[in-house]
This record gives structure tokens, C-alpha cells and sequence, in this order.
């Protein structure tokens, strides 16, 4: 056994608690002001306890929102940034799995050739393309819609890619004998495939939510109406204030509501999550 | 391809594949194929005209010093973001690695940063550092020096370098962490048998082990401060003062979206699309190579 002097294990304790303390600093201060009035937040220096308001910030936040953001509540937005991320992740595996199902277990001309499809989307991130699609979902009538939050998004050559990975590691054994006992592709496909990928599954349902929940650019493109807003458009708007005070422990509440959902579904799951980035990946 | 059994059916396996396909086609395809005909014409704010102007639109983006400033931000942000966010997650991965007790705790609370959205990560440090009310700046006033990021483009450039790195940290740490857990500990223990001291078994045999996953990370990271810190970028400084902080992800937004220049955000997203293909390449040559080792 080597390094195991005393002081080296006291020094490294004491690095990690210092990154830890800086990777949640910011948190913390964020949380501090989400419990103070706003007059508390603005002498210089502010409290760095929590103060007595967080139910009242919170409160006026979810059911009120910020006076400078026309009053929409945050309530609304919790709800639409649910559906975008649920939408995303599901529609995203939903399609992605069947995918990878017709093209592991059928032949069929030009099946290379839609693989290679669905591997260019991989290079065609939005922000690449910001304007046309833009064009598409308008043209379409997507703007400001639940459909068009969702649906450009959920094309997924990763998805497609690590489903693929794990239907070739399934033994072929398993599927000669699912075709003597009769199987089709429907009932093989849901008494074979999708139970034995239940775990890959879960994995990705935690990455895809966290990349769902956190799209920033695409709803700050399609929805100009308040009560489709995300919540991070939301807190976007409520700090684009002019010269008005911007009411920092409405923002402060709001950011600490549109943090505790992922980073929720991160550290609940975090065997899965540690799995899912890892995959993602290869 | 690899040989197996299949099933054999004729229209089956379009319709599986038609979701995926339709979407890929309508929403990824068509708009790219769309951005590069308008790269090469020159269209009227108010769609009117349109006419065919070759490679005018690179050339004039090309010789835009407007451009050649965005590039150089961007350059610089990257690779400052992914300089600090690996050198921490190392030198954390490192510690992280050799404790024993606690070891699940710290990996947990090192790496939930991952979830933080870059727009929120981005309104947690402009807090910290608002002029009049935020903590840091506070402080920094206590030692004299004036902080204020609205005014100061070095100021705005080094919040959002901050704000973008924080969040990277945890991802970067957590592919350290597995990397460092997978080198075999005979190999450390025989070199300290030799007499080699923490540094030199550090840098002579650590470190070129975990190299595939640097130079792996370095690509992600880059991607990452490409194109992932829109949202900072945009919450935080909003491309200024003065375009000191216009990353080139930013430009094209706001040349198509605010500037409505459409000929010219156009070619700015083939360009930016020339650089994806590249650094997808570059990730992919990586992943062969991790095969065989």
C-alpha cells in the first residue's frame, strides 16, 4: 500500500471539501436569496443566512411570477418545460428503439443508407441551422406549440446508435428460439427485446431528460406567447428588466425551481446517470 | 455487417424506421440543405428577391472584421473553458481517487452540476458578480478594484469563462474518476517500488495512461463551449459590451435573428457546420483507436 501517510489523506480530504464547497457556493448564495425580502438582497453585503420569506417568494413565484415578466406565473412554465423534457426523452427512445429494431433484425435495400441518415443528424446540432428550421416549424404552424417544442428534437443518432450496440450483443440463440416458438417481430419486440433493454432504458431516460429539461435556445426561437414559455425563458425574460429593479428573490426562487427537477432525476439515479453518460458516449 | 437470423418482411421495416426517418429528414436535413442555398444567395430582409451570388457571402463574412473578432473570442473562450474545467476535474479526480472512505459522497456532490442548465449556471455567477448587489463583486471592492462586467468586455469575457467551466467540471470529472479507477494499481505500486516520487508517477505514468480520455475530453469540451454556451452567453452578457463576448454560435442567432441577415448568418452556419463534421470526426477517429486499447 502506498500513499497512506496521515497528512497526504488530511490534505486530500481538505482539496475535495474545497471543490465541493465551490462547486456549491453559487448554489447556495442562489438559495439565500430566494429566502430573502428584496430589500434584504440589496444592502450591500447581503445576508448570507437564509431569511424568513421562502414561502412567500416561492408562492408568488409559482402562482404570480415577476412583475417586469407581465406576472406569468411560473406554475405554467414548471408545467411546459415537464412536457418538453418528457416529450423529448420518450419521443426520442420511443423512436429511436424502433429504429434500431428494423435495423438490426430486417434486411431491406438502402438499410445503410437510412443508417447513414440518422448518423448525419449527429452533425447537425440546431445551433447549426438555427434560421431554416425555424422556417420549417413556422411553415408547419409549430410555433407556440406543445408539438413544436418537441418534435425537432427527437431525432437521436445516439439513441439509435446505443440501441443498436445492445440488440447485436443479444445472442442470436434467443432469437432462433423465440422463432420456433412462433414469436413475430411484434411480440419478440415486446416479450424479448424491450424487457432485456430496460435497463439501457433507464439510463438514457435520465441523460435525455437532463438534455430536454435544459434546451435554452430552441423555445427562446419558437415561443414568443408567455404561457408556452419554458422555465428558463422565463427567468430570461424576468432579468431583461431595462431600468426597472429586477426582483431578485422571485428570480432567485424561480432558477431554484428550474434547477430541482434534473438535478433531482441526477442524484436519485445516479448509478443510471453515471451508466447512461458513459454510453452515450461510445 | 454481422451475419444473424432476420425476419422477412417486405414493408415492416419502412415503417419502423419512418418516425426516425421523417423527423431526420423534415427537421435536420431539409433546414441544412436549405442553409446551404442560402449561403450562396442573397435575399432581401423582406424575401422579395433573391438572387445568386456564388461564394460572395463567405468571402464577405471572411473578410468582416466583425468575424475575425467572434472567431478570436471564440477561440479563446474555448480553450480557456476547457483548460480550467479540466485542469480542476483532474486535480479533483486525482484526490477523489485515492480516498477510500467517503469516496461515493464527494463523487455524488462533485457532480450534480452536470444537471444545471448552461442558462441557469449562467444567471447563478451574473448573481454573484452583478455589479451593485452581487457577493464577488462586493469582495472585490473591499480590495479596491471596481468590478463591473456591463462595462468591462475582459470583465464579461472571464464571468462567462467562469460560469461556462463550473458546469463542465462535473462532466470532466467523472470520466477522470473512471479513468484513474481503471489504471491497475500493480503498476502504481511497482513504480513506487522504484522509487518514484507522487509527481514523477503522476506525470510519467498516470498521465499518459489517462491520455485517450484527454484527449477524448478535450474534444467534448470544445463542442461544449462551441455550441452549449448559447444559453450563458446569452442570460449573462448577451454578446457584449461592445461584442466582447460574441461566440460564434451567438453571431449567427443574432446576425439571422436580430440583424436579419440571412445570406450572412447562412454561410455563418455552413461554416460552423464544416467545424461540427470536423470535431465529430476527430471524436470518432478517438473512439477506434479506445478499441484497441
Amino acid at each position: 500500500m502506498i500513499d497512506r501517510e496521515r497528512w497526504l489523506q488530511v490534505f486530500t480530504h481538505a482539496v475535495l471539501i474545497l471543490g465541493v464547497l465551490i462547486v456549491a457556493f453559487p448554489i447556495y448564495v442562489t438559495f439565500v436569496a430566494s429566502t430573502q425580502a428584496l430589500r434584504d438582497i440589496m444592502q450591500v453585503p447581503m445576508p448570507m443566512l437564509p431569511g424568513g420569506h421562502l414561502l412567500e417568494n416561492y408562492l408568488q413565484a409559482i402562482t404570480g411570477g415577476a412583475t417586469s415578466a407581465g406576472n406569468s406565473p411560473v406554475g405554467i412554465m414548471l408545467f411546459n418545460s415537464m412536457v418538453m423534457a418528457l416529450g423529448i426523452t420518450f419521443g426520442k427512445i420511443t423512436i429511436s428503439m424502433l429504429a434500431a429494431f428494423a435495423i438490426v433484425y430486417f434486411r431491406f435495400p438502402w438499410r445503410m443508407l437510412f443508417f447513414w441518415m440518422i448518423f448525419i443528424t449527429l452533425m447537425l446540432p440546431v445551433e447549426v441551422r438555427i434560421l431554416p428550421t425555424y422556417k420549417v416549424v413556422s411553415d408547419l404552424g409549430m410555433l407556440d406549440t406543445y408539438a413544436g417544442l418537441t418534435i425537432p428534437l427527437i431525432a437521436s443518432a445516439t439513441a439509435t446508435f446505443l440501441f443498436r450496440q445492445f440488440f447485436l450483443t443479444i445472442p442470436a440463440e434467443l432469437f432462433d428460439a423465440a422463432r420456433i416458438d412462433g414469436a413475430g417481430p411484434f411480440s419478440f419486440f415486446k416479450d424479448i427485446l424491450f424487457p432485456l433493454s430496460r435497463t439501457n432504458i433507464a439510463a438514457l431516460f435520465v441523460i435525455l431528460f437532463i438534455f430536454g429539461w435544459n434546451q435554452y435556445l430552441w423555445p427562446l426561437l419558437i415561443t414568443t406567447q408567455e404561457n408556452m414559455y419554458t422555465i428558463l425563458i422565463g427567468i430570461n425574460r424576468m432579468l431583461t428588466v431595462g431600468d426597472d429593479q429586477a426582483e431578485w428573490q422571485i428570480i432567485m426562487a424561480t432558477t431554484m425551481l428550474a434547477m430541482i427537477p434534473p438535478v433531482f432525476v441526477v442524484v436519485v439515479m445516479q448509478r443510471l446517470f453515471v451508466k447512461g453518460l458513459i454510453e452515450t458516449e461510445k | 455487417m454481422e451475419k444473424r437470423a432476420v425476419f422477412s418482411h417486405q414493408v415492416l421495416p419502412y415503417l419502423l424506421l419512418a418516425p426516425q426517418i421523417v423527423v431526420t429528414l423534415v427537421f435536420f436535413i431539409w433546414p441544412a440543405f436549405q442553409a446551404l442555398l442560402q449561403s450562396v444567395r442573397q435575399e432581401d430582409p423582406f424575401g422579395l428577391r433573391v438572387k445568386w451570388v456564388g461564394l460572395d457571402n463567405f468571402l464577405f463574412i471572411f473578410r468582416n472584421p466583425d468575424y475575425f473578432d467572434s472567431l478570436m473570442v471564440t477561440a479563446i473562450f474555448s480553450i480557456s473553458v476547457a483548460l480550467l474545467s479540466l485542469v480542476v476535474a483532474l486535480y479533483l479526480a486525482v484526490q477523489a481517487d485515492r480516498v477510500i472512505r467517503l469516496a461515493t459522497g464527494y463523487k455524488t456532490l462533485l457532480i450534480w452540476p452536470y444537471a444545471v442548465a448552461p442558462a441557469v449556471a449562467g444567471v447563478l455567477w451574473l448573481f454573484l458578480f452583478n455589479p451593485t448587489l452581487g457577493i464577488f463583486a462586493y469582495l472585490l471592492s473591499r480590495f479596491g478594484y471596481e468590478w463591473n462586467h456591463l462595462l468591462n468586455g475582459g470583465e464579461a469575457l472571464l464571468l462567462v469563462i467562469i460560469a461556462a467551466s463550473w458546469k463542465q467540471i462535473s462532466y470532466n470529472f467523472l470520466f477522470f474518476l473512471a479513468g484513474l479507477q481503471a489504471i491497475p494499481k500493480s503498476l502504481i505500486e511497482a513504480s513506487a517500488m522504484d522509487g518514484a516520487g507522487r509527481v514523477r508517477r503522476f506525470w510519467f505514468i498516470v498521465f499518459p495512461l489517462l491520455s485517450p480520455i484527454t484527449f477524448f475530453l478535450i474534444v467534448v469540451n470544445i463542442v461544449y463551449a462551441f455550441f452549449d454556451t448559447f444559453g450563458i452567453i446569452h442570460q449573462v452578457t448577451a454578446g457584449g459590451p461592445a461584442k466582447a463576448t460574441e461566440i460564434l454560435v451567438y453571431k449567427v442567432f443574432y446576425d439571422g435573428f436580430v440583424a436579419l441577415d440571412l445570406g450572412g448568418s447562412a454561410a455563418q452556419s455552413v461554416v460552423l457546420m464544416m467545424i461540427v463534421i470536423v470535431l465529430t470526426v476527430f471524436q470518432f477517429r478517438y473512439i477506434e483507436k479506445k478499441v484497441q486499447y
